[in-house]
């Protein structure tokens, strides 16, 4: 988005993380950005997210939404749908944060980064 | 830069050594350095360029896919972390003379080995494995001589995963596509003479048990000038079995079927009417011969065994029926896995699952020794996952050293030790900066022809460049 002029901030969409520890990061974000622009503009460190730099080959910008939000984020493409079934934690409101664009409609949204797969294993048997 | 380094490397910080420059060695890496800010970590590569898999495994025509490179580059920049290329850890440098100069030493040398078929015919010529062929059209120095003959009409893939439908995509792809990629210029050569017109893509087992990713099987079937062949046989009872299937597994397998059995709309039909070339999978087929001609020291066909299916989904076996079958063919290539080596007979491996065995990474009884990416796990999983059990890997090394398990305490010499050695062994390591010259030769000569870059192809060579 370079050369548009900056945007007043209260045309901003404010957007909140979960991170894979399950803190919340608040932060404000332009209209027309990506999730992923998001992450990297705002120096996010979710370790590992957006490998491909946002071009449809990795599949680590995955995050998950509350169903509501999900409805509002626009149709998928069968080339996101392809990438998203190789994420960990795949679930039926996964989205990949490279493949979304912000609109003043989603203020306020919550994204949440899903934890990963020895995460889980790890929590589960409690050793870490 | 050099200064910021000289000054840490005094201090008794957590000196890490990594071995292997692949995505495992590089998130490994990343993970440690932004976790704790006092360890050092250096990386040590037995080819005089970085990146493993990601420059000599990933097709040319997948430059997305490379990105991760530029990651990996602000890693190998960061002033705690430093890269050593040609040295050959295991011979240049043994693993307890790293154990000695490190804290820790992360084992992350990749799969570099061959599964083998087995069967009769396997070394004649026109059988190649999939690990070379790709090694050849990506530039691995090893693999320079490989010149396979492309002068039949059918070739024949065994294997359905990814790097199948790679190696089937190169074969087939139309030569404006692969002359704006970083494919080797003999590469495109060879494959500007290829007579190849048909690949059958041959699996043991069934449509429900493919192991290649839906993005894969939708860039064979858009590939442009192809046509799909398929059985309509070999899709019995398949719709029905899709029901209970998970979405990814499902939405694979429907697009199989769509291709395989769907009448096509008028576009697809006018881009099948026109198109030179056909691609196929053939499945419940297990080689069991190469076939040659008696006069010739060459292959001819490739025998196949009819299997049936015990169960069903990932665990259904692939059984018998005692019928062959003989397809005639030029080439041969087994698509049918990598396979790690040992590297050091005081390192633990598991010849049978051709790993080092591990915990979480960890390498037990053996204090300070970790394992990630395809030499921890197998070689299975694109990069996102190598990158997820390199990070695990890396925690399990943090959660060592901050439990006192991993005492680093008693300060470490680490690189200034392990250059010596090497400097008395003759060994010259390219440095990081090194490679860019290197890198920016090769882009140079790539920008010459319209390609992202033109690979080096022999480690001379690449040691030259290094060296102006
Ligand atoms: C043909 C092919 C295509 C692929 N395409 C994709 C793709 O499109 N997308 C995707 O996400 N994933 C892809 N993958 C998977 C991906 O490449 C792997 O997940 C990843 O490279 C594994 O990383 P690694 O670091 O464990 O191994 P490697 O990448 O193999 O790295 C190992 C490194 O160790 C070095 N080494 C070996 N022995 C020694 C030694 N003795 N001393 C020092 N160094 C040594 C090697 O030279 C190499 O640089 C592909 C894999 C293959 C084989
Ligand atoms: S960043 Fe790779 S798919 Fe989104």
């Amino acid at each position: 988005s370079a050369g548009t002029p900056p945007l007043r901030s209260d045309n901003k969409v404010t957007v909140n993380f979960i991170n894979r520890d399950g803190e919340k990061i608040t932060v404000k974000a332009s209209p027309g950005d990506s999730l992923l622009d998001v992450v990297i503009n705002e120096d996010l460190d979710f370790d590992g997210f957006g490998a491909c730099e946002g071009t449809l080959a990795c599949s680590t910008c995955h995050l998950i939404f509350d169903e509501d939000v999900y409805k509002k984020l626009g149709p998928v493409t069968d080339e996101e749908m392809d990438m998203l079934d190789l994420a960990y934690g795949l679930t039926e409101t996964s989205r990949l944060g490279c493949q979304i664009c912000l609109t003043k409609s989603l203020d306020g949204m919550v994204a949440r980064v899903p934890e990963s797969v020895a995460d889980i294993r790890q929590s589960k048997d409690g050793s870490a | 830069g050099w200064s910021g380094k000289a000054f840490l490397s005094t201090s008794s910080c957590p000196k890490v050594c990594i071995v292997g420059s692949g995505p495992a060695g590089f998130y490994t890496a990343q993970h440690l350095i932004k976790a704790r800010q006092d360890v050092e970590v250096d990386i040590y590569e037995r080819l005089p360029v970085p990146f493993g898999l990601v420059r000599f495994g990933v097709a040319p025509d997948h430059p997305e896919v490379k990105n991760v490179i530029n990651t990996f580059t602000q890693t190998a920049k960061h002033p705690r972390c430093s890269f050593y290329g040609n040295v050959n850890v295991g011979k240049d440098v043994t693993i307890s003379e790293l154990q000695q100069a490190y804290h820790a030493v992360v084992l992350s040398y990749g799969a570099e080995g061959n599964r083998r078929m087995g069967i009769p015919g396997e070394d004649l010529p026109g059988v190649y494995s999939a690990k070379d062929f790709v090694g050849w059209y990506n530039g691995l120095p090893s693999c320079r001589e490989l010149n396979p003959d492309l002068s039949c009409e059918t070739a024949v893939i065994l294997g359905q995963g990814n790097v199948a439908l790679d190696v089937a995509r190169i074969l087939l792809s139309p030569l404006d596509i692969l002359k704006k990629t970083d494919i080797t210029q003999p590469a495109l050569e060879a494959l500007a003479e290829s007579r190849v017109q048909k690949v059958l893509i041959v699996g043991r087992r069934g449509p429900m048990q493919v192991a290649c990713t839906i993005k894969e099987l939708r860039e064979m079937v858009n590939l442009p000038g192809t046509r799909p062949e398929m059985l309509a046989a070999d899709f019995e009872g398949i719709p029905e079995a899709l029901k209970d299937v998970a979405r990814p597994r499902k939405r694979l397998t429907e697009l199989l079927l769509k291709t395989a059995l769907e009448a096509p709309g008028d576009k697809e039909l006018e881009r099948r009417k026109n198109a030179t070339k056909v691609w196929g999978f053939r499945f419940y087929r297990s080689p069991t011969e190469i076939l040659s001609e008696p006069n010739l020291n060459r292959m001819s066909g490739i025998r196949l065994a009819v299997n049936r299916l015990e169960g069903s989904g990932d665990g259904a076996q692939a059984v018998l029926t005692g019928e062959v079958e003989d397809v005639s063919c030029g080439l041969v290539i087994s698509s049918i896995g990598y396979r790690s080596l040992p590297i050091d007979p005081t390192v633990p491996f598991d010849p049978h699952r051709a790993i080092v065995p591990n915990s979480l990474g960890r390498v037990p009884q053996a204090a300070g020794l970790y394992c990630s990416g395809w030499l921890k796990t197998g070689p299975t999983g694109v990069i996102a996952t190598t990158m997820n059990n390199s990070f695990d890997t890396a925690r399990s090394l943090l959660e060592d050293m901050e439990s006192g398990t991993l005492d680093v305490s008693p300060a470490r010499t680490g690189s200034q030790v392990v250059s010596r050695l090497l400097e008395e062994r003759g060994v010259k390591p390219v440095t990081f900066s090194d490679w860019e010259k290197i890198d920016s030769l090769e882009t140079k000569r790539g920008d010459a022809r319209g390609k992202p870059r033109e690979k080096l192809l022999t480690v001379e060579e690449m040691l030259t460049a290094a060296r102006t």
